[in-house]
């Protein structure tokens, strides 16, 4: 596996949406480093016939009736939001004028 | 015996014969959290009022003839990564220190209905991420056993409620270990259930996959009485398995004799203290007096279950970490921001804890164009192997016993610097939630004067099995009836 480069991390903090600093990326290359060094012993294991497992209990696909029922009101839903107006979460401006 | 030192099940059968009311018994206990809980440190949140309401309508019930059920009256301490509705869900992190859910987790929800007074929400490790509870945001949990150790994690708090008699009962959620290993760490009996056994509707996700709801006890027996509670569908999460489920409390016969018995190399080996190993070697000694069958069995890809679950976790964390976006609730940021990338960036960096940000990033990497058929597409593959190899192993045997932890209790601080060695803590737990299955820890000795847990696993849904076998054990030996001394 090629080394975690101080280019890579700040690549997947863009990804990650997490606004890092100097020091915050130093220790995240270190500590990546060595957990990923950890997983590179999964390359030795042959698994050229084997299928991954994505749910661990055998399971069809799960229909249920589509019911109406109660849900959150509108005031329920923003209750929580950092910045509301009325029904709405408030953010920064996302278009250009 | 005073009310706070009781089990699920006495203080359940002094309830329904009326000796006590659901008011005494709560009151007890909140006597108790007045007394230890400063030393102790347990619960986020306190909710001492609503609890008493609680207790009140029980009594009245029982005032009125009505039999509301076992556990009726019986308080219940919850992990603070289950929705309670109005009242703070924080995950131990910053990020959602204010949230206030709209509603209940279907677990919360059935215990209420169960009538049990819930007395508070428990620390834990930020977002279940930890095994020791020390990556909370917000304090440090102590072992009742001994405080200057950790209570283990990520359930920790719900571990050290128990054990400190601040509750009878606690629910918690293990992802890699987290009822299992601070059950062991602090002398009581918890149970991970089957993937699918128990709702996660309402369970504040960390791996998907991986995670399951269950209780942590003094004894077998009040596990077995909470599953009653807690096991069945739920529409509301599709990933509920549609099997029914027995009487768990039926189910402990006390007979285990002609139970076949598989002891894992791989889970025995170096890694284990030696004085754990020794007690555990002694309490399967004593299973096999009870008339259980006991062979060495070997699980070869069990010893990559650390890597697996590393990549597999973290990836499913960063996915359902992303939700977190300082818009619909949680930290915003004070700073000025030019734009919604940044608010989303400066809020999520200063909302997660270090730990929580490692993760994320470990997981964006692992599923990141380049490197997921590598690290994610390979994990998920020698994940199968894992769960082959405990296929293999439950063809000829009825439950798998290992440690729960390798070792006993740690101290405070004592691997908080160092992420890998505290990984370590799981490596017996782990292999389990990769394979979906049920075990359960029962405590079995003491090393250290610090108790030592025996983790007994099971086949897909046969909770009923392992309790039958771990109330077997608890009903010849008497290690789940010593307490911590506060």
């Amino acid at each position: 596996m090629p080394e975690v480069s101080r280019e890579v991390v700040e690549q997947i903090a863009t990804l990650a949406r997490l606004a890092l600093s100097e020091e915050e990326i130093d220790r995240l290359q270190q500590e990546m480093g060595r957990i990923l060094e950890h997983g590179d012993s999964l390359q030795e294991v042959d698994t050229s016939d084997i299928e991954g497992t994505s749910h661990v209990i055998p399971m069809t696909n799960v229909y249920r009736e589509d019911e109406v029922g109660e849900s959150l009101t509108p005031e329920e839903v923003v209750a929580n939001a950092p910045d509301a107006a009325e029904e709405f979460f408030r953010v920064p401006r996302t278009v250009d004028e | 015996m005073k009310l706070h030192e009781m089990t699920a099940d006495e203080l359940g059968e002094r309830l329904a014969s009326g000796e006590v009311s659901a008011v005494e018994v709560t009151e007890a206990h909140f006597a108790r959290i007045d007394e230890v809980e400063e030393s102790v440190g347990a619960f986020l949140t306190l909710t001492r009022d609503s609890a008493l309401e609680q207790a009140r309508q029980v009594d009245d019930r029982r005032g009125g003839g009505e039999d509301p059920g076992p556990l009726a009256g019986v308080p219940i301490a919850i992990k603070d990564v289950l929705c309670t509705r109005g009242i703070p869900t924080t995950c131990g992190s910053k990020m959602i220190e204010s949230f206030r859910p709209p509603y209940d987790a279907t677990t919360v929800r059935l215990c209420r209905d169960a009538g049990m007074p819930m007395v508070g929400k428990t620390n834990m490790d930020e977002f279940a991420m930890g095994s020791s509870t020390e990556n909370s945001a917000f304090k440090v949990t102590r072992n009742p056993w001994d405080l200057d150790r950790v209570p283990g994690g990520s359930s920790g708090g719900s571990a050290a409620a128990v054990a400190a008699g601040e509750a009878p009962v606690a629910l918690g959620s293990d992802t890699g270990g987290s009822i299992r290993q601070p059950a062991s760490l602090c002398g009581l009996s918890g149970l991970k259930p089957t993937y699918g056994r128990v709702s996660r509707y309402g369970l504040v996700a960390y791996a998907s996959s991986l995670d399951q709801v269950g209780p942590l006890a003094k004894n077998v027996r009040d596990c077995a009485l909470v599953m009653n509670v807690l096991a069945g569908r739920d529409h509301r999460d599709a990933t509920s398995a549609d099997v029914e489920a027995p009487d768990y409390v039926t189910a402990l016969t006390g007979d285990v004799s002609g139970l076949r018995a598989g002891v894992p190399g791989e889970l025995m080996g170096e890694g284990i203290d030696p004085a754990v190993k020794t007690t555990i070697e002694a309490a399967i000694g004593e299973l096999e007096e009870l008339g259980m069958a006991v062979e060495q069995v070997t699980m070869p890809h069990v010893d990559f279950s650390l890597p697996v679950y590393y990549l597999i976790a973290t990836a499913e964390a960063a996915s359902n970490l992303a939700r977190f976006d300082g818009v619909r609730y949680g930290h915003r940021t004070e700073e000025p921001v030019d734009d919604v990338y940044d608010l989303f960036a400066q809020s999520r960096a200063e909302g997660f804890g270090p730990e929580v940000r490692l993760r994320i990033m470990l997981g964006t990497y692992a599923l990141s164009a380049g490197y997921y058929e590598a690290y994610y597409g390979q994990a998920q593959k020698v994940r199968t192997l894992i769960k082959q190899d405990f296929d293999a192993a439950f063809e000829d045997h009825d439950v798998l016993l290992s440690p729960t932890s390798p070792t006993v209790a740690f101290g405070i601080g004592e691997k908080a610097d160092d992420p890998l060695q505290m990984k370590l803590a799981d490596i017996c737990t782990i292999p389990v939630n990769l394979a979906g299955i049920p075990a359960l820890n029962v405590p079995c000795g003491m090393a250290d004067g610090m108790p030592v847990g025996l983790q007994i696993m099971g086949r897909p849904f046969a909770e009923d099995t392992i309790m039958r076998v771990g109330d077997a054990y608890q009903r010849a030996t008497d290690w789940h009836t010593r307490r911590a001394e506060l």
